[in-house]
């Protein structure tokens, strides 16, 4: 069981670390030879430009890369230690402990807002959430996506009947009903108004103390208010990670200033 | 009259014959349509529905075997062809071998194509020939050949409509392959799927030819799958032919019957899509 | 939350099982799936062995007489089926020389000239006629046309318009004739051929027309010269697939074609054709060498549809990518 450090201690365990990791669409790579550390417990942005490939490496974590035909992997990927794209592992339990949240809204069309939340549970076979009542796990993951209040009354209704902010918050709250250890967000309030936007912002300060959560931006604000650390990807390449104060007041890398002071992307 | 008047005034001409041409096309539609309503209605009452056929010269007497006949029929040609047909439309919208996919699908159309006779053939061959007695089974076996390629070619459209990023959802919450196909692709494709199905029943609702020696029809009433069974078209085909007037009207009774059917099963799989569809969007 | 399961340490046991289950259930899912989509190339292998395999003895004792000969005797053993393939072919050609024109006609109509509140129930109503049973078409046939052509429109053809001096109107008009199979699966024909150019012809890029138009062409021009010839591969296609229908059709085709195994250039005199003669025989055939030459007659109708189709389906993919490309 891996321990969170003690308060003011500089080192963090790790939950996910890439080794050399390579993506590839066909022949082209999207990411190439990236080795990154991902503190648990803690907030972590990777921000870059447009088709820097954030996203890909982002994919890369839960094995969601593969799923595209054509699309492969080369390095590996640990996960508390184990390498995800080792022989014999399996992706599909992987993703049982690892949610994630897509940049466009995708709630299931034919299913009701209570049935979408659950979606998960249906396939997740983890002891601890086992016992407890389904409706608890849904209400519970609705309050912390902030949409209960909207929803309560009406759970049983098509998930389509929502906007478009709140069904992304609908879909925040499927991935927390699993109870994944490890958040992987694209994106997420891209689609979002402000006040929507803020309250994700207020869910990942607080899912921070108990699961890690990694979350993929191009809003630079966001990234400097929500995150304990920023890496920053260009061309497929990471140019510097570091503490989010420390890269974005002083970063090391040229390119990495460049881009936060705005001179491209 | 100048050069460009004279084209002008073709151009008109031509497409006046168009508009002609959608007239006389619409038309014996119309024609036939208006004529089974009358000579059907003449001969139908409630009796057609209820009673078997009687000899002829006795008054009375109806299709009900026929019309029980042809929804057994039926019932047998949806329960083979819609599983298979949807799993052929699973295959061909997921495959990676893409080579393999293109020839299934144009062999599907092929399969489409065959003259329905050819059909009635193959199903005597192997369910008939064999065991020395024609057979309801037999005749919904020959049916669900001609619905499977029908079905699966509305399956793979309909699921080519879902979206890859819902497939990604599911599989990202940890749904398996196979569940991610069958709990969420193929449920969101639904409504399509259940429309193309209730298309291709009534277009083998109304098959006489692959019946011929397969079902054969039945004078009797019988829903037994191991016997010959009587069925709308069958009926209507051998009253049609033959020389009593008062079997040719029962020809017409049934015929109407036929189209109802059809048309119902349409309406229904219209219906049917456009209230989903109404449902789900606000 | 366990992280117990996210460690390095050896995967648990339940964890196992999991992995099994899940490699269990997809495994089962691929091969029923494909186990589905084997069973139409199955089918056609079946129909095509079926069918050989019992006509074969046919084809080794007649041999080429099948489709040379017009002496159909079953009695002595002989089979000619050459009126019923004559018949077959005939009945089709007159069929899509009528419903060829039609179709493209309504095709561009729909596609071009309709108003928009037209198009619908027209398009509509046309597609409604593939759904018609063929053996309604054949009911209608039987007493709605055969007497309108014999007491209308075959007189006129012959006496108004005179063609009755040619060899293809003479002869005495009953009704059941090679002229009535050929309108019927003209009606039948005709919705196929339509959907199909329809297609293609909405398929045809804006800028073909636009260029047309703007060259100053009248709108049957710029049909004629710019949207017709790019979609004419496509338009060939659903008139051969047309024809594909009209060569298989059975019921409609055996109740008004008079059912006379003769060859005869007149479009008056009855006929036969290949499906018509299988249906009528099938179920009284007496031994098995005319069991065997009415397999034969059904694999000889079989590969020509197959050919037939083929081409078609061909033709309409090549303008389909073509059109993606």
């Amino acid at each position: 069981m891996l321990e969170a450090p003690s308060a003011g201690s500089r080192a963090r365990s790790v939950c996910l670390a890439t080794d050399d990791l390579t993506a590839y669409f066909g022949q082209k790579a999207a990411i190439r030879n990236i080795s990154i550390e991902f503190a648990d417990r803690s907030v972590t942005a990777i921000i870059g430009p447009s088709g820097c490939g954030k996203s890909t490496l982002l994919r890369c974590l839960n094995r969601m890369h593969e799923t595209i035909p054509g699309a492969t992997v080369k390095g590996s990927v640990f996960l508390f230690g184990s390498d995800i794209y080792a022989e014999g592992a399996s992706s599909t339990v992987l993703r049982r402990h690892v949610g994630m949240v897509f940049q466009r809204p995708t709630p299931f069309p034919t299913m009701s807002i209570r049935k979408n939340v659950a979606a998960g549970l249906r396939v997740s076979a983890r002891s601890d959430i086992a016992r407890i009542p389904t409706n608890d796990i849904v209400e519970e993951a609705l309050v912390r996506a902030a949409l209960w209040d909207e929803v309560k009354d009406r759970l049983d209704q098509s998930a389509m009947a929502l906007s478009g902010g709140q069904q992304q918050r609908l879909c925040i709250a499927r991935a927390l009903a699993t109870r994944p250890r490890i958040l992987l967000l694209d994106e997420p309030t891209a689609s979002l108004d402000p006040l929507s936007t803020q309250r994700v912002e207020e869910l990942i300060y607080e899912l921070k103390s108990t699961i890690s959560v990694i979350i993929v931006t191009h809003n630079m604000q966001q990234a400097a208010r929500s995150s304990d650390r920023t890496a920053f990807l260009l061309d497929g390449e990471l140019i510097e990670a570091a503490e989010t104060g420390t890269l974005f007041t002083s970063p090391r890398e040229k390119r990495t200033e460049e881009y936060i002071t705005g001179r491209f992307g | 009259m100048n050069r460009a008047e004279r084209r002008h005034l073709v151009s008109g001409a031509m497409i006046a014959l168009t508009y002609i041409a959608a007239a006389i096309a619409t038309l014996p539609l119309l024609f036939i349509l208006f004529h089974l309503a009358r000579a059907g209605a003449a001969a139908l009452s409630l009796s057609f529905f209820t009673q078997m056929p009687t000899p002829v010269g006795e008054p009375g007497g109806g299709m009900a075997n026929a019309i029980v006949g042809t929804l057994v029929l039926i019932s047998i040609a949806t329960a083979i062809g819609l599983p298979v047909g949807i799993g052929a439309g699973l295959y061909l919208a997921e495959s990676t071998n893409v080579r393999a996919a293109r020839v299934v699908r144009f062999l599907s159309d092929v399969l489409n194509g065959l003259p329905s006779i050819v059909v009635g053939i193959f199903a005597w061959e192997f369910l008939v020939r064999p065991v020395g007695h024609f057979s309801a089974l037999a005749g919904g076996v020959a049916l669900s050949a001609m619905m499977i390629p029908l079905v699966t070619r509305t399956t793979e459209e309909m699921l080519r409509t879902v979206p890859v990023s819902l497939r990604e959802a599911a599989l990202a919450l940890g749904y398996p392959k196979w569940r991610t196909s069958i709990s969420i692709a193929l449920r969101t494709a639904a409504a399509g799927i259940a429309t193309g199905a209730l298309v291709a029943l009534a277009r083998v609702a109304g098959e006489t030819a692959p019946l011929l020696f397969t079902a054969f029809g039945n004078q009797f009433w019988s829903v037994s799958l191991n016997e010959p069974i009587a069925a709308l078209p069958l009926q209507i085909f051998s009253y049609a032919i033959s020389p009593y007037d008062e079997w040719h009207a029962k020809a017409w009774a049934g015929a109407l019957v036929l189209i109802s059917m059809v048309l119902i099963i349409s309406l229904v799989a219209r219906v049917f899509t456009r209230s989903r569809f109404g449902g789900a969007v606000d | 939350m366990t992280t117990g399961e996210l460690t390095a340490d050896p995967p648990t046991d339940r964890r196992k099982m999991q992995i099994r289950e899940i490699a269990i259930g997809d495994g089962i899912y691929r091969v029923v799936v494909a186990a589905c989509a084997l069973v139409i190339p199955a089918l056609l292998v079946l129909v095509a062995s079926a069918l050989g395999r019992a006509a074969w003895p046919a084809f080794s004792r007649i041999g080429t007489s099948l489709v040379t000969s017009s002496n159909w005797d079953v009695s002595s053993g002989e089979f000619g089926a050459a009126p019923a393939l004559y018949g077959t072919l005939v009945s089709s050609v007159v069929a899509l020389i009528i419903a060829a024109p039609l179709a493209l006609g309504v095709a561009i109509f729909l596609s071009e000239f309709a108003p928009r509140w037209l198009r619908q129930p027209i398009g509509f109503l046309v597609d409604l006629l593939a759904a018609i049973p063929s053996v309604v078409y054949g009911l209608w046939g039987i007493f709605v046309l055969l007497p309108v052509l014999r007491e209308n429109v075959m007189p006129f053809l012959r006496d108004t318009l005179h063609l009755g001096a040619t060899p293809f109107f003479s002869g005495p008009a009953y009704g059941p004739s090679m002229l009535a199979a050929g309108l019927i699966l003209a009606i039948m024909a005709l919705p196929y051929i339509s959907s199909v150019a329809r297609e293609v012809l909405l398929a045809v890029p804006r800028s073909q027309r636009e260029a047309a138009l703007a060259l100053g062409a009248t709108r049957w021009e710029m049909i004629r010269d710019a949207v017709v010839p790019y979609a004419r591969s496509g338009i060939i296609g659903g008139v051969i697939l047309g024809l594909g229908r009209a060569l298989g059709e059975t019921m409609a085709v055996t109740m008004v074609i008079g059912n006379r195994p003769e060859i005869s250039a007149s479009l008056f005199a009855p006929g036969y054709t290949m499906a018509s003669l299988i249906a009528n025989e099938f179920s009284e055939a007496t031994n098995d060498m005319h069991l065997s030459a009415l397999m034969a007659v059904g694999a000889l109708l079989l590969s020509i549809t197959l050919v037939v189709n083929a081409i078609a389906r061909l033709l309409v993919y090549r303008v389909s990518l073509g059109s993606r490309a």
